[in-house]
């Protein structure tokens, strides 16, 4: 098995790495290029804590072969902080409580930026819908869902 | 195994062609690195479709549309025109797993996937879609009916990739919709699945349908006599009744832990009844 070069841009900076053909993208983020955001929770696509976002599409990077991100452009949760700030989804999520154990939390917060930024102002129905493939075993789900509409609000103001 | 991403789909059929091993075509990758994972294929090659532009794009084409086989379900949904004309496809496509898995997932692979629950297939059976199948010896077009030959399994030649999905035109008084059961909203996998497209004169009189059951036999099912209990009707409670036993008569389930033989049977027909009153109210101008 020979192994395939990869050049891809993650978080806004070119990167490259190697990887194998079978290898996940998850799996390359993590073990290639140290972004332990990306969480392995099910690594079948049911669960959502790999969420990433490829040229700007909302995907589990488990099902994604690295060898696939040839030149892309990647976000992972450690993309949406601006150096020390955090962006209002990480702030709310935190005021909100909407994390216990915090492994599934790099993929809703991806995920629930996926949505934001495709629609400022969802109703709670379009959150838990949009959010249903990513689970959570400690919140019950409410807290993440009353943190997405209030970091809506906060990005609607400071638009 | 081996990696390859070519730009053509000539070069994607050569390579597939000309793999001794077991060569498998990656578009959306949501069921095939599954199966990988999980052990049930191992290929020496993956041939991953997504360099391939033509193949990326919702165009118009002689009063209808095709769809390339690497478009993701949510990017049919961001087309307007393809979401107004067939409401009840493009629903289809955003019921086939989450919001992530509906970013990579492709209507083609659901097709070539050969699930009988596909939730893509109903519909795409209803609308009269037909597949441009690229192979070694040429091109053809292919019913979407015609593709899947049971679970897992499908027509296609092993140097064969679907290439598109043609919706043909349809006439302004037309509607679609396609409904699955699942015990839950989302997340889940059809246990009976039904699509319908009507077509209706001035009067409301239905001149044309075609109805098909997800999830009750090895494959999709095209029900004539479905077509035949409403077509001439404006689909008043007899034409529905007759409807949604004609559905029922159609099934040929299996018993598992979705459903039994008796309640899949029984749900293909309030499914078929209910699918068709949509498409009927969308025929009629309902938004």
């Amino acid at each position: 098995m020979s192994n395939i070069h990869v050049t891809t841009t993650v978080n806004g900076d070119v990167m490259e790495f190697l990887c194998e053909p079978d290898e996940s993208l998850m799996d390359a983020l993590r073990d290639r290029l140290s972004l332990t955001g990306v969480k392995e929770g099910c690594g079948s696509g049911d669960c959502g804590a790999c969420s990433v976002t490829v040229d700007g599409r909302l995907v589990c990077s488990c099902l994604v072969l690295a060898a696939e991100a040839e030149g892309c452009k990647i976000t992972t949760v450690e993309g949406l902080a601006k150096g020390d700030k955090l962006h209002p989804l990480q702030q709310k999520f935190l005021e909100h409580a909407a994390l216990q154990c915090g492994i599934c939390t790099p993929g809703f917060l991806v995920a629930s930026k996926a949505l934001l930024d495709r629609n400022p102002n969802p109703t709670e129905h379009e959150i838990r819908y949009w959010l249903a493939g990513n689970l959570c075993r400690c919140t019950g789900y409410d807290k993440i869902v009353r943190a997405v509409v209030d970091a809506a609000a906060e990005l609607r103001r400071t638009a | 195994m081996r990696f390859a991403a070519p730009a053509t789909v000539e070069e994607a059929v050569r390579l597939l062609g000309a793999e001794p091993g077991h060569a498998k075509v990656l578009a959306g990758g949501s069921d095939l690195i599954v199966q990988m994972k999980t052990g049930r294929v191992e290929p020496d090659l993956i041939v991953d479709i997504k360099r391939i532009s033509a193949m990326r794009t919702i165009t118009a084409e002689a009063g209808g549309f095709r769809i390339g086989a690497c478009v993701p379900c949510l990017a049919m949904e961001e087309n307007a025109s393809l979401k107004a004309t067939w409401p009840g496809l493009v629903e289809a496509a955003r019921l086939i797993g989450s919001t992530q898995i509906q970013g990579r997932a492709t209507l083609v692979g659901n097709l070539c996937n050969g699930s009988p629950a596909a939730d893509g297939v109903p519909a795409l059976v209803a609308a009269n879609a037909k597949v441009r199948i690229v192979g070694a010896k040429g091109t053809r077009e292919v019913d979407v009916l015609d593709v899947p030959t049971g679970p897992g399994k499908n027509s296609l030649a092993r140097d064969e990739i679907v290439e598109s999905i043609h919706l043909p035109a349809r006439s302004a008084h037309s509607g679609d919709c396609y409904l699955r059961h699942t015990p839950r909203t989302e997340m889940d996998i059809a246990v009976v699945s039904a699509g319908v497209f009507v077509t209706v004169d001035g009067a409301g009189t239905i001149t044309h349908a075609r109805v098909s059951l997800g999830a009750v036999a090895p494959k999709v099912l095209l029900v004539e006599a479905c077509s035949k209990a409403i077509v001439g009707t404006k689909l008043d409670a007899k034409a529905l009744g007759a409807l949604a036993a004609a559905a029922s008569a159609a099934c040929k389930p299996i018993d598992d832990k979705r459903g039994t033989v008796e309640y899949r049977t029984k749900v293909a027909g309030v499914l078929a009844r209910r699918a068709a009153e949509t498409a009927y109210a969308r025929a009629k101008g309902a938004k």
